[in-house]
């Protein structure tokens, strides 16, 4: 119960943050070129200024940009995020759309990178400065070093054309007309290129961080004392240090949530998947500045309930954080 | 000079500066190698690399040079790196030294901007400044410093935070020295080692934002750049795929060479840590 309230409070303090973003977001679409009623009467083949006025008065462009921006904030706290004219559609259908896509994708890299990152580290620190913790931390380095897209691209190079392993890309065969367990099964075999594309970054960082942190805990007095004990390697490391060294590859995760976002824009695009990366992309291309805010607005609430589970998390695995207060 | 001793020390440092130095290297000589405009067109399309000695690398879709290209490239790539990390270091600085030095209301108001940047995705938030602003070089090298200051900033309020209240600061104070001379002659240059090994990251990552938003065709077109030639070779990798590969290696070869340097770097100016 404890818990919950403390990360509660932690929810609560990222509000004012969240009217920051949105604030800052509405100024920065005024310094934009032109306005919705430009764009408009551009479609309409021009027209006189007394019509343009006309068209500002009814879409409320004329009231003082203050007036504007808590209307703005008011649509939003009711989700109202505006309408998508290249879609035809509400942005907030849009998003909604694309977002299992994206959400399945992220789930899955992160799992992936977290996993691989956390038993690659430990094997790296258990020989440290031996050859296997050399060939780890080198590989580790040429992880970080990939351009996402070009690991993309090559792997569909090797795995989709030569080997013919993999699909190149989409979200599953349609035309195969699968339902229930092989539908899912069609969908875990397409993603597994996209997952270890955008994971790959991730596990590099999450290897990195693993091995120091396992090597910092291996040097604390109460590993002394459990080895004192008699216990085996293989015990210390799996009750004792592995527990606390999982602390900082936590944090991480809240950290990275915004980037991997960002990650899954080019992954996306890549692979055809269609989510709410790629959405970004073609609002950009189409110059759909209302879906485009409308994805930012949901990456942020996105990062902010990644920081909410990750706080969770965090006193669930330290006792210490809600003793101390 | 001790600093280097230690830094040459470290196999994987001088290779990491060797790689540097190559590519900035490559950037120089570019316009006395390639004089031509590299995006012009030099000849048959598609050929592979090797099979005309005119074409080291071959040449992409358009027919042009793809050695041309990684050259120019080169000097894209750590021109915008390197601006765009000056710009994220100076607005991180001077967040984190004017936050961490006067805390209090200061402290709270600027954390909070800093926070409210991290909450957004960066990537994302570049499409957004590049959809308002437009794809012009100068307009994507401060988009990409905007983005990224966030994390100097938190790093440099932390020394700032452990530094102000050293003997020596307060020694300054009762000297009469005013705010602007502790913060920048008393406590900035303290601060800054950690500061500059993060630029180190900060770089790498300009780098790949930069590869990825002209990988989507979103950075300018008129500038030859490694990420647009990747994305160029898409169209044609089922067979060509060299079109792509090739630029994909040089970002890689950058970004570790960069990489290796923070890490000398950082095992230089922290040799308590090396090793670790």
């Amino acid at each position: 119960m404890r818990v919950l309230l403390l990360a509660l409070r932690r929810l609560g303090a990222s509000i004012p943050t969240l009217l920051l973003i949105l604030a800052g977001l509405f100024l920065l679409l005024q310094l934009a070129p032109g306005d919705t009623v430009d764009a408009l009467m551009a479609q309409m083949g021009g027209g006189d200024a007394a019509l343009a006025a006309e068209l500002r008065r009814f879409y409320g462009l004329d009231l003082p940009v203050m007036a504007r921006l808590g209307d703005y904030l008011w649509r939003l706290v009711r989700l109202d995020l505006g309408f998508s004219a290249i879609y035809g559609k509400p942005v907030a259908t849009v998003i909604l759309e694309r977002l299992p896509a994206t959400l399945l994708l992220m789930t899955a890299s992160l799992s992936f990178a977290f996993a691989a990152g956390m038993a690659l580290g430990v094997l790296a620190a258990r020989r440290v400065n031996r050859w296997p913790d050399t060939l780890i931390s080198t590989l580790g380095l040429v992880f970080y070093a990939t351009p996402s897209f070009w690991f993309g691209l090559m792997a569909i190079v090797v795995f989709s054309v030569h080997l013919q392993w993999l699909p190149a890309g989409g979200f599953g065969d349609v035309a195969m007309g699968y339902t229930g367990w092989e539908a899912a099964l069609d969908i875990a075999w397409h993603l597994v290129l996209p997952t270890l594309t955008l994971g790959l970054i991730f596990l590099a960082i999450y290897l990195r961080i693993m091995r120091a942190s396992m090597l910092e805990v291996l040097s604390l007095d109460f590993v002394r004392t459990a080895r004192a004990k008699g216990l085996t390697e293989t015990r210390v490391v799996a009750r004792h240090v592995l527990r606390n060294a999982l602390l900082p590859m936590v944090t991480l995760i809240g950290l990275q949530a915004g980037t991997m976002l960002g990650g899954s824009v080019v992954v996306e695009s890549v692979f055809a998947l269609p989510g709410l990366g790629r959405l970004a992309y073609e609002s950009v291309v189409q110059r759909d500045l209302n879906t485009l805010l409308g994805i930012v607005f949901v990456s942020a609430l996105l990062v902010i309930a990644v920081n909410f589970v990750v706080d969770l998390l965090y006193a669930r695995l330290d006792p210490r954080i809600l003793s101390g207060r | 000079m001790r600093a280097w001793r230690l830094y040459a020390r470290s196999p994987a440092a001088l290779l990491g500066a060797l790689l540097v130095l190559a590519v900035a290297a490559m950037g120089l000589a570019a316009p006395l190698l390639y004089p031509d405009d590299p995006l012009g067109l030099a000849g048959r399309p598609l050929q592979w690399p090797g099979d005309n000695p005119r074409f080291p690398l071959g040449t992409d879709p358009s027919g042009r040079d793809i050695a041309a290209q990684i050259f120019h490239g080169a000097r894209v790539s750590l021109l915008i790196g390197f601006a765009a990390t000056l710009i994220a270091v100076a607005i991180g600085i001077a967040v984190g030294a004017l936050a961490g030095f006067y805390g209090g209301a200061a402290d709270t108001a600027l954390m909070r901007v800093t926070e409210a940047f991290q909450t957004l995705p960066n990537f994302l938030l570049l499409l957004l400044l590049v959809a308002v602003f437009g794809s012009d070089l100068r307009t994507i090298t401060v988009g990409i410093g905007a983005v990224s200051w966030p994390p100097v900033a938190r790093l440099t309020r932390a020394e700032f935070l452990s530094l102000r209240t050293r003997e020596f600061t307060q020694a300054a104070r009762l000297q009469g020295l005013g705010d602007a001379h502790l913060i920048l002659r008393e406590v900035l240059p303290n601060a800054l080692p950690p500061v500059l090994v993060y630029a180190s990251v900060v770089m790498a990552v300009s780098i790949l934002l930069e590869s990825a938003l002209s990988f989507l065709q979103l950075s300018d077109p008129n500038v030859p750049s490694w990420g647009n030639l990747i994305g160029l070779g898409r169209n044609v990798l089922r067979t060509e795929w060299f079109v792509s590969a090739i630029p994909g290696v040089a970002i890689l070869l950058t970004i570790l060479g960069v990489s290796l340097v923070g890490q000398g770097l950082n095992d230089a100016l922290n040799p308590r840590l090396a090793g670790r």
